[in-house]
């Protein structure tokens, strides 16, 4: 059974068009990689799926049910990481915990025994009275993972999850993430720019460049079909060596700003 | 309509209010100003034209002044809740805009009637007296309108604005024109033909008219008609600010 279907999906602002008439569907529980270099469309794709964005064309069903006609519905199948910041900065690391799982009407005994368990395994229980404000920038994303993974939706979104983060916090936070794929068939619809975390964890990857799917796999058949030995070697085949040179819109510089500040 | 969502969001509002204490002490810095220096300032000529005393007719226009800066601030904080991204996370949750909307507008509207609260006590040590202990209540009641009024234009305004480059526009254009030309500062009897149009368009005028009322004993336009007007005008611009909110993409 698809949980996603994407069809024929574009956006445009003004003239540039950034999601270029895409279309690709996900199998309920798979673990689906959405790679491809900076300003591909990603993100944009993301937002459109998650009610965020009204798409310039096509169509999108997440869990029977299309976002642009039943938001309030779509939103109840989902929950998401954002790539950018989007912590509340007064507020401490668990009352933005605490937050969210008012919102996603998380009960109240589940909630405070997954909060705890969630800012354990990000290590931030020991600072969980903290303001988010006083965090550094990875503590921030450690945050932003725990709160999503707070309430178990049918679809997972991930956009750029582990961006900034040290290996063991990107091992364990893999680790549960897979857990509560396998367990709760939770559906893992995640982008990263690491491909060895493809490689290892995707069932299926599709690989979008300007716009445009250029390839639609396992990682096995990708490496398969580009004659290499890792994903790494297989993306850079597919989508080209040269560095992707954009002009960057005060979102982007945005996030360039916090790219540099993990670095 | 979930309460425990509304709540949250109302409290989130009140949180931040109590945890910059930089902000409350300067915006108590302004009403204070604008007390004393217009207050025994324009006093005796205000006394010599036979109006009686100042303070006691400034006190409720600074304390309303104080409550509209407030309320279309906190309304207006969504801008920065967009630019660092925390307005996503409430956007794509299982909740209404609705719901959003009204307790955020709600914890805006706490807010400012608390800074009312402040000013009003802080004018009590300059001098200014209540004309009836029974009255007061309502006082609180009426700031608390004028508050919901204003968080509402405020949310409506953030709705529209992309970031912050139009707010001092919204500030002079708007803001100043609605604080200044309301019967704040001034006795509205025998106004030129067109400030008193504009007076009268004015939601504030009415806001400080009811709280004169209620906390000196005088009104201009009558209890009844500030009331109504009042109320229509949070019913308007809680509709327009929820409407213009829905519309918000993140
Ligand atoms: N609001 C917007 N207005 C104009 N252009 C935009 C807007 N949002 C995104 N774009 C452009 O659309 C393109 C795709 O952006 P998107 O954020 O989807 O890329 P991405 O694949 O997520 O990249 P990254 O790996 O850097 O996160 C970029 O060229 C970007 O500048
Ligand atoms: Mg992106």
């Amino acid at each position: 059974m698809n949980i996603i279907e994407v069809k024929n999906l574009t956006k445009r602002f003004g003239d540039f068009v950034a999601v270029d008439n895409i279309s690709f569907t996900v199998e309920k529980g798979e673990v689906f990689a959405f790679l491809g270099p900076n300003g591909a469309g990603k993100t944009t794709s993301i937002r459109m799926m998650t009610t965020l964005l009204a798409p310039s064309e096509g169509e999108i069903i997440l869990n029977g049910i299309n976002p642009q006609k039943d938001q309030a519905a779509a939103r109840k199948s989902f929950g998401i990481v954002f790539q950018d910041p989007s912590v509340g900065e007064e507020l401490t690391a668990y009352e933005n915990m605490e937050f969210h799982g008012v919102l996603y009407k998380v009960p109240k005994e589940v909630r405070r025994k997954r909060i705890e368990e969630l800012l354990k395994i990000v290590e931030l229980w020991d600072r969980k009275n903290h303001l988010v404000k006083t965090f550094s920038g990875g503590m921030r994303r450690r945050l932003e993972i725990a709160r999503g993974l707070l309430h178990h939706p049918k679809i997972l979104f991930l956009d750029e999850p582990t961006l900034g983060l040290d290996p063991q916090t990107r091992n364990h936070i893999w680790s549960y993430i897979m857990n509560l794929n396998n367990v709760e068939q939770i559906t893992i619809f995640f982008t990263t720019h690491y491909m060895g975390e493809a490689q290892d964890i995707a069932s299926k990857v599709v690989i979008i460049d300007r716009g445009k799917i250029v390839a639609t796999g396992t990682p096995s058949e990708l490496m398969k079909k580009t004659s290499a030995d890792s994903l790494e070697k297989a993306f850079l085949a597919l989508t080209g060596a040269t560095i992707r040179e954009e002009e960057a819109s005060p979102v982007d510089h945005l996030r360039m700003g916090r790219k540099m500040y993990h670095r | 309509m979930t309460l425990s969502v509304i709540y949250i969001l109302w409290l989130r509002q009140i949180k931040r209010y109590f945890r910059s204490k930089a902000r409350i002490v300067g915006s108590l810095g302004q009403p204070l100003l604008f007390l004393l220096a217009f207050g025994f300032g324009f006093g005796p000529i205000f006394q010599k034209a036979g109006q009686g005393n100042y303070i006691q007719f400034l006190t409720p226009g600074i304390i309303a002044m104080s409550i509209l800066f407030t309320a279309v601030f906190s309304g207006i904080e969504i801008i920065w809740d967009r630019q660092f991204g925390f307005l996503k996370e409430t956007l794509v949750a299982p909740v209404s805009r609705l719901e959003i909307m009204l307790g955020r507008t709600l914890g805006g509207a706490t807010v400012a009637t608390l800074q009312g609260v402040i000013v009003f006590v802080l004018s009590l040590f300059v001098g200014f007296h209540i004309y009836s202990l029974i009255a007061l209540p309502f006082a609180f009641i009426f700031m608390f309108f004028m508050a919901l009024l204003f968080t509402a234009l405020g949310t409506a305004i953030a709705s529209v604005l992309k970031d912050m480059q139009g707010f001092q526009l919204i500030m002079n254009f708007l803001i100043m024109p609605i604080f200044f030309l309301s019967g704040a500062l001034f006795p509205l009897d025998g106004l030129p033909k067109v400030i008193e149009v504009i007076v009268r368009c004015n939601p504030l005028s009415y806001g400080i008219d009811a709280l004169r009322a209620a906390l000196s004993g005088v009104a201009h336009f009558g209890l009844l008609n500030d009331s109504i007007f009042l109320f229509v005008g949070v019913v308007v611009l809680l509709f327009a600010g929820s409407f213009l909110f829905s519309k918000i993409e993140a």
